[in-house]
């Protein structure tokens, strides 16, 4: 497996809270968390090489597309007629933005990089974003036959019960954690803990999942700078190093799997991000998974070899993942409790996982952080991009 | 003396439907989702009412509690978003009904569930226009509605039917009205487009930027105006397209329980619409007092909230509340019918030749 041409790393981040912002554009919402990343790195728009932009589908939310010259606009890239690039992978845009950035700066091409995600849903009602959601699944093999994204993620939770004995209580135990954690995120949709009853008594949405298990269609914009590890050193007290990047991908419909209480995508993506950086799961503190259903952090946990196949629920009962336990994961608290733009998603991971390493995370800080992992999926888990990070 | 109301007369069709019955049809938690909404049941026009009749009803009861001439009244508008009508007033169907016609001006209004106010301001103006060419000495405002969720829409449990009739004047007021603000605003939270026969509503988005800016707004713009605060009322009313909003929206200006009891009427009867704030303040008026002080803010999806500031005189005693129905007795009156019974009432059933 490949080397990085030359150490990448990060030096701004910038976040909009995730919520539903009903006065707030596209456009201002890649402005704030643009300028909130140039801003944290202490550059100018006049130093950035290039931008590149996670987003999933302006096209159908917005009828924009093009965002990526959009975004380039606004925040000052146009006068420098600096490239612009929009990449698109459904729920895992943001993450395979990242990944082009650093591929960008690792190749020696350009030096300072932005890269960021967007995403504006609360533009269109519930039932109409969940159609788009499905967008990310396969339309001719799933969603032509009634299948949504929370219906996928289902069948996969009902066959994880029935293979692995896992109940219905550890599902559940995701969406309390998370909120938990996002209770101390001030920039989390959702900043109130809730209780297993609520999770297991909420309507359901696709049994065995309820709307506590899903994460809600949200707006919001994430952004990081990065540059390559000397110019880092200049410019940053607290370079964060990248030192893992893995990309895998799998069939687009879940019909075409071996076994749908796993991704071979994850799978893929963590061990190339893992064999780059030289490290093992048991090395994390910190990690920033794909949760958009309760079901799919049991699976990343058991995919990204934190736990033992079939043991991501009894892990999550026993509270090895929550925060300052044996793994603290999804801090922020994740897709659920933070929100879930999708292409901005991948992104804001990042930002966390940075802020973890500078140890900026205040009440929800996790002790002596060293390593980070941040994990983004498309769809079902067609494409999974897996980011390994560690303090300078 | 100010203008104000004179006299003011309410119907609600007996029929009622209950969340669980609603729920049991859609699969949902319809005891759970009446919970949520503060919703006990909603009432069901029969297959002979609309908002014409309920509109009759309701201007006959107001003038049932009073001696005047109708041909006095100078101006009638029905305020609905369920005229039967797209072209054709209700008002002179009204007016023609209850023996104001043929010498008075009369309109229809829209403005979702404020049509009613923005007619009660619009006959304001009017009595306090003595030198107009044509002086109107009586007006009266009515806010009717038999609105109508999609089957299945969460717009059902709460979507009833009802009507308000206010008869306004410069002499003889039972209630005058000192002050009236409006705050308006393009707002899509909730629409009907011409042709469609149920409305659509952007969920989430009629919460915060629409029901509660608005109606904050306006309440707050008529206290800086009159300089008061809301300790300085007996009563607030407010508009309830469900049983939660009002209370919650009273408790972010710092009303109490007490001040917006008698005019909460929402959780058993539904949202009648245009009539639900009148309908409130019809309950308050029902137990008001003379020197008491009344807050009443509408709100109309689109989106705008009217708020008035009313104290009730001395007349109120005088007054003969007990020749027509109060809310109190109105909403008892009740036969409860099931889904089935519902969707026949509700013409939501494809007839032979239709």
């Amino acid at each position: 497996m490949g080397r990085l041409a030359r150490e990448v790393a990060v030096i701004g981040i910038g976040q909009t809270r995730f919520d539903e912002h009903w006065n707030t554009t596209f456009r201002e919402l890649g402005i704030e968390a643009g300028y909130r990343a140039m801003e944290d790195a202490g550059i100018s728009s006049r130093m950035i090489d290039a931008l590149y932009l996670g987003n999933m589908s302006a096209g159908l939310f917005l009828d924009q597309e093009h965002i990526s010259s959009m975004i380039a606009e606004v925040v000052g890239l146009t006068e420098g007629q600096v490239p612009s690039t929009r990449v698109e992978a459904a729920g895992a845009s943001g993450g395979l933005a990242f990944r082009q950035a650093i591929l960008d700066v690792a190749s020696g091409l350009n030096d300072i990089v932005v890269v960021g995600g967007a995403e504006k849903m609360s533009d269109v009602p519930s039932s109409v974003a969940t159609e788009f959601i499905a967008a990310g699944a396969d339309q001719a093999w799933e969603g032509l036959f009634g299948a949504t994204m929370p219906s996928l993620f289902a069948l996969m939770a009902r066959k994880h019960m029935h293979d692995y004995r896992t109940t219905r209580e550890q599902i559940g135990m995701v969406a309390v954690k998370n909120h938990r954690n996002g209770s101390m995120n001030p920039l989390a949709q959702f900043q109130r803990e809730i209780t297993l009853d609520m999770v297991l008594n909420a309507p359901p949405v696709a049994e065995p999942l309820g709307v506590f298990d899903c994460a809600p269609a949200s707006d919001g914009a994430a952004a990081v700078v990065l540059c390559d590890l000397k110019t880092a050193k200049d410019l940053s007290e607290k370079p964060i190093k990248v030192i893992g990047t893995g990309q895998g991908s799998d069939s687009l419909s879940i019909s075409n799997r071996p076994d749908i209480t796993s991704m071979r995508a994850t799978k893929a993506a963590a061990n190339r991000a893992y064999e780059m950086a030289g490290v093992k799961p048991k090395d994390i503190q910190v990690a920033e998974v794909h949760d958009s259903y309760t079901i799919s952090e049991i699976i990343s946990l058991e995919d990204l070899s934190f736990f033992e196949k079939g043991d991501g629920g009894p892990a999550t009962e026993r509270g090895d993942t929550s925060l300052n336990s044996l793994i603290s994961v999804n801090t922020s608290g994740g897709l659920k409790a933070r929100g879930h733009p999708l292409g901005a998603t991948g992104i804001a991971q990042i930002t966390e996982i940075v802020q973890q390493l500078r140890g900026d995370c205040g009440e929800r800080q996790v002790r002596d952080a060293r390593f980070g992992l941040a994990q983004n999926l498309g769809g079902t888990g067609g494409t999974a991009v897996v980011h390994i990070l560690e303090v300078v | 003396m100010d203008s104000g109301i004179v006299s003011y007369g309410i119907y609600i069709p007996r029929y009622r439907i209950l969340p669980a019955e609603i729920g049991r049809v859609w699969g949902q938690n319809g005891t759970a989702m009446g919970k949520a909404l503060g919703i006990e049941g909603k009432s069901v026009p029969a297959p002979d009412e609309d908002t014409v009749t309920i509109s009759v009803m309701a201007a006959r009861r107001a003038l049932a509690r009073i001696d005047l001439d109708p041909s006095m009244i100078g101006a009638i508008f029905v305020g609905s978003e369920s005229h039967p009508y797209a072209v054709k007033p209700t008002a002179t169907i009204v007016a023609e009904a209850i023996g104001a016609a043929p010498v008075l001006t009369a309109a229809d209004f829209e403005f979702a569930c404020k049509a009613g106010t923005a007619g009660l301001q619009s006959v304001l103006g009017l009595v306090n226009s003595p030198d107009a060419q044509v002086p109107i000495e009586y007006a009266m405002a009515i806010g009717a509605d038999t609105s109508q969720g999609a089957p299945g829409n969460a717009l059902e449990y709460s979507a009833s039917a009802g009507g308000v009739a206010l008869l306004v004047s410069r002499e003889n007021v039972i209630a005058e009205i000192k002050h009236t603000v409006s705050y308006t605003t393009d707002t899509p939270d909730f629409w009907r487009r011409e042709g469609m026969k149920y409305p659509s509503h952007a969920e989430r988005f009629t919460g915060v930027p629409a029901y509660f800016r608005h109606e904050q707004e306006a309440a707050r713009l008529l206290m800086e105006h009159m300089g008061t605060e809301p300790s300085d009322y007996d009563y607030a009313v407010f508009h309830q397209p469900n049983g939660k909003f009002p209370v919650r929206v009273s408790k972010m200006l710092g009303f109490s329980k007490e001040q917006i009891q008698p005019g909460l009427w929402t959780p058993k009867i539904g949202n009648t619409y245009s009539a639900s704030m009148l309908m409130g303040l019809a309950g308050t008026l029902d137990v008001a007092r003379p020197g008491q002080r009344i807050l009443a803010v509408s709100y109309g999806s689109g989106a705008g909230s009217d708020a008035f500031h009313i104290e009730v005189t001395d007349l109120i005693d005088s007054y003969r509340r007990k020749s027509a129905p109060l809310v109190s007795e109105e909403a008892e009156k009740k036969i409860e019918i099931d889904y089935a019974v519902y969707i026949k009432l509700r013409g939501k059933l494809k007839m032979e030749g239709e």
